[in-house]
């Protein structure tokens, strides 16, 4: 047993590829979900062991397989679960154990077990994304009082999409602050402040206003700690909602990663599930670098069931949501939901794919994205973003560079139209990528 | 149109004329070498009277010491020393791209300094060079970054117009026009937040003030009650377009509306260090205020505007002759025989050995390490590895 958490390692023979979601393991409310191809002694021996952990779960919380196939000839899979949490303040994300932890360990304190005792059958509690956004946010400003909120209507009505609902009353107007509508300004405000150590978030009311203070972003933010030979760190978080929602028309549908991802100095995640995305909320605050956590308007009634224990996310980390092994599909925030519907219907098809949600949209894991390629070698990229100049583009380019040899096919790409987006429910519908797109352009792919 | 133009040129150059130092006989000193420590105070009368805007202005006197007023003049020499010598780099090419010169305006940040402790902040714009020596700066890096070397107090990453010292509460330094305030509202808005009883000078020119973020984020401060204090440092011209083409009411102290204001002689150093302790006081106690500093600056806007295409060389030369901020200081020793004309010219001479070594000294200093491109972009070790495809390397360098 490490020190970090409990690693239980099995190994199982069996007789085809393995093909089974992690993410969907983790849920925890559903029963995992195991894909043809298992030998029933291999089922039966998971199952058997999950259910002598249960009793551990209720108070570790969380399960995470990783899953990883040796070479092919020998087809023995090897299987990790891991449980996080149990041992105090070691409290990490899994791939960052050991680079971050020096770093970390002074704010990460897990938070005492309020309700251990709750003989919850089920382990973690179950709520929506922009719950998911709260919670994190409100464990950071509880944690250090030199995190505050700055937005339009972040305080008294609880924000527009209310994930600061209940702040002004328990923080205060001083740490929960109701600005005017002025982007520039209080974004601005906020760059000052984080100039002497005060850690902001500022929420963007839609991302789509956010390009009123783009100077300050760019400039200021983004900027600062180079221009200033490293003087200032700028620890603020800018996030807000974004994405093609539901007929709300261009300028409130915008995704503006391709306008910020040129800007040096910025960091930049997507939350795709109530897990990430609290977790990315919490390790975007505690980021000394200024970080840009994007939401998608579509995603903030996600529910999931997440762990009671205290946990972070890693900001640069790609996550591994379905091991495959006949195309990686890159994907993130919202479009990760159609990929995963369309997976569906491939799987069906006798397709594996592997999907993988890039999660930090800048700079890329790209350890994650080429061990994927290496074994896949075809790739397709599913993003909400535009065509031209987007998250895309960006990805496409630095796959060609670095993993030009691992390729058996060309890249594809599936992004937004470029059109601003159209009031329509049917135009608006064609201006983002579709599961049965997803499915056709992997087809075509494997071909 | 030219009525407009003589006169502003007749009041920039005779504003002056009526000042006066209004020194009794009995304060007068006879000179002694320790005048540069002898802290004895004793109160000048101001000769241009302040003009508030919703406020009592404070009185019209200011109290100094023969210490006081020999700092000045030792600092403002310097000052203007240190921006010819920059001049002088420039045209000799070891100066690039651009560089603005504080020459004419040194009393704004001088005064300012008298007033204000370290744990008082103060932003700027790209005319930094001055008020960063101010701060506590030192000569050697300001010529080292101005030369783009590594003991440029940015590692030479920043250049002319990136000057910072954090320590010493000075936050930049900073290029685009007007985008500074709202940074210095927010600084305000951290003091106020840490409870600390200090107050935020933001500085930004006669040009930003028709920047809309200006008048968002005072709504703010004043919305807010933060300790802000804006200061416009107005030198008559953003770039080359005079005030009155500009702005519908160039009266700048008078443009906070519903914020207090403060019209000040900026080419006085007596008269800034006057207003800017009222105006620190207000801001603490009150919230913000506005104070507009009346200046000039004797060089173009930037190296490449030789400054005589807007305004008549007679402009310059007659601000010079009448409101020069070093002179009025020097007239001031003088009168007061607190030190000799001879001194004076001592102190003149080491200061310009001292920006002679200086100089020297940054050209010594070897240009940044190739593998300074890539530090500072992030901070190290907070979230910021970019995963290469190579998981062992870790570096802030981005794919």
């Amino acid at each position: 047993m490490s020190r970090s958490g409990v690693w239980i390692v099995l190994s199982i023979v069996h007789d085809k590829t393995l093909s089974l979601s992690p993410s969907l393991l983790s849920l925890g409310d559903h029963p995992p979900r195991v894909e043809s191809g298992w030998t029933t002694k291999a089922r039966c021996f998971t199952f058997a062991l999950l259910r002598k952990q249960a009793a551990i779960w209720h108070k570790v919380a969380w399960l995470q397989l990783a899953f990883s196939a040796r070479s092919a000839d020998s087809r023995r899979a090897c299987f990790a679960i891991r449980a996080i949490g149990e041992s105090g303040n070691s409290l990490r994300t899994p791939a960052s154990t050991t680079h971050r932890t020096s770093k970390l360990v002074t704010n990460a304190v897990a938070v005492k077990e309020a309700a251990a005792s709750s003989a919850a059958t089920k382990p973690g509690h179950e709520l929506l994304m922009f719950e998911a956004l709260r919670e994190g946010l409100e464990e950071e400003m509880e944690k250090d009082p030199h995190v505050c909120v700055m937005g339009e209507d972040v305080g008294h009505y609880g924000g527009s999409y209310k994930v600061t609902k209940g702040f002004a009353e328990k923080f205060g107007d001083l740490r929960v602050l109701d600005t005017p509508i002025a982007e520039n300004s209080f974004t601005g405000m906020a760059i000052g402040a984080a100039m002497t150590g005060l850690r902001p978030v500022v929420e963007g009311m839609n991302m789509g206003f956010l390009l009123l203070a783009y100077n300050q972003i760019s400039n200021n933010c983004g900027m600062l700690h180079y221009t200033s030979g490293g003087q200032f760190t700028i620890p603020i978080v800018i996030r807000g909602p974004g994405g093609v929602g539901r007929q709300l028309g261009a300028e409130h549908s915008q995704r503006l990663e391709s306008y910020f991802q040129s800007v040096p100095g910025l960091q930049m995640v997507a939350c795709s599930t109530p897990y990430n995305a609290k977790g990315l909320m919490k390790a975007a605050i505690r980021s000394e670098n200024p970080v840009i956590l994007y939401e998608h308007v579509l995603l903030y009634n996600l529910k999931e069931r997440i762990p009671d224990e205290e946990y972070i996310c890693c900001l640069e980390k790609a996550e591994l949501v379905r091991p495959g092994k006949d195309v990686t599909i890159l994907t993130y925030s919202r479009m990760r939901h159609h990929v995963l519907q369309a997976a569906k219907t491939l799987i069906n098809k006798g397709y594996d794919p592997e999907i993988i949600d890039i999660i930090s949209l800048k700079p890329f894991d790209l350890y994650t994205i080429g061990n994927s390629i290496k074994k896949t070698h075809r790739v397709l990229i599913v993003e909400e973003c535009m065509r031209t100049g987007g998250i895309g583009a960006s990805l496409r380019s630095s796959i060609i560079d670095n993993f030009w040899d691992y390729l058996d096919a060309p890249i594809m790409c599936l992004s937004s139209q470029d059109v601003p987006t159209p009031y329509a429910g049917t135009l608006e519908e064609a201006t983002v990528v579709q599961p049965l797109q997803i499915v056709k352009a992997v087809e075509q792919i494997c071909e | 149109m030219a009525p407009q133009i003589s006169t502003l040129r007749q009041a920039l150059c005779t504003r002056a004329n009526a000042s006066r130092f209004l020194a009794s006989p009995s304060l007068s000193r006879t000179f002694s070498c320790s005048a540069e420590e002898d802290s004895t105070p004793f109160t000048v009368d101001i000769a241009v009277p302040f003009k508030g805007h919703h406020i009592e202005p404070p009185p019209q006197v200011a109290e100094t010491s023969p210490k006081e007023l020999m700092s000045f003049f030792r600092d403002m020499s310097r000052m203007r020393r240190m921006e010819i010598a920059a001049d002088q780099l420039y045209k000799s090419k070891l100066i690039r791209g651009f560089c603005h010169l504080y020459d004419g305006q040194e009393a704004v940040c001088i005064g300012m300094e008298a007033a204000l402790t370290q744990q008082d902040n103060i932003i700027t714009a790209y005319r930094d060079h001055c008020t960063y020596l101010g701060r506590g700066g030192t000569l050697p890096e300001v010529f080292s970054e101005l030369m783009g070397r590594k003991d440029g107090c940015t590692l030479g990453k920043g250049g002319s117009m990136h000057f910072y010292k954090k320590e010493n509460g000075f936050y930049g330094g900073h290029g685009i026009v007007g985008a500074q305030v709202p940074l210095g509202a927010g600084l305000a808005f951290a003091q106020k937040y840490e409870k600390v009883k200090a107050a935020t000078f933001a500085l930004y020119g006669d040009g930003a003030a028709n920047q809309g973020q200006l008048f968002e984020s005072l709504n703010i401060a004043a919305l807010w009650d933060l300790p802000a204090v804006y200061v416009c440092e107005n030198n008559h011209y953003g770039m080359g377009t005079a005030e009155w083409r500009a702005a519908k009411s160039p009266e700048y102290y008078k443009r906070g509306d519903y914020v207090p204001g403060l019209k000040v002689d900026g080419m006085d150093a007596l008269a800034v260090k006057q207003a800017v302790k009222f105006a620190k006081d207000h801001a603490i106690t009150k919230g913000p205020i506005m104070l507009e500093m009346d200046t000039y600056r004797y060089h173009g806007h930037s190296m490449s505007d030789p400054g005589s295409t807007y305004r008549t060389r007679d402009e310059i030369s007659g601000v010079r002759q009448e409101r020069d901020p070093i002179e009025r200081i020097r007239k001031l020793i003088l009168l007061k025989e607190i030190a000799t004309v001879a001194d004076l010219k001592n102190i003149e001479k080491e200061v310009k050995k001292e920006v002679e070594d200086a100089v020297a000294k940054a050209k010594e200093s070897p240009q940044p390490d190739p593998s300074a491109l890539f530090s500072n972009v992030y901070v190290k070790g907070y979230g910021s590895r970019a995963f290469g495809c190579d998981r062992k390397h870790s570096s802030a360098v981005l794919p």
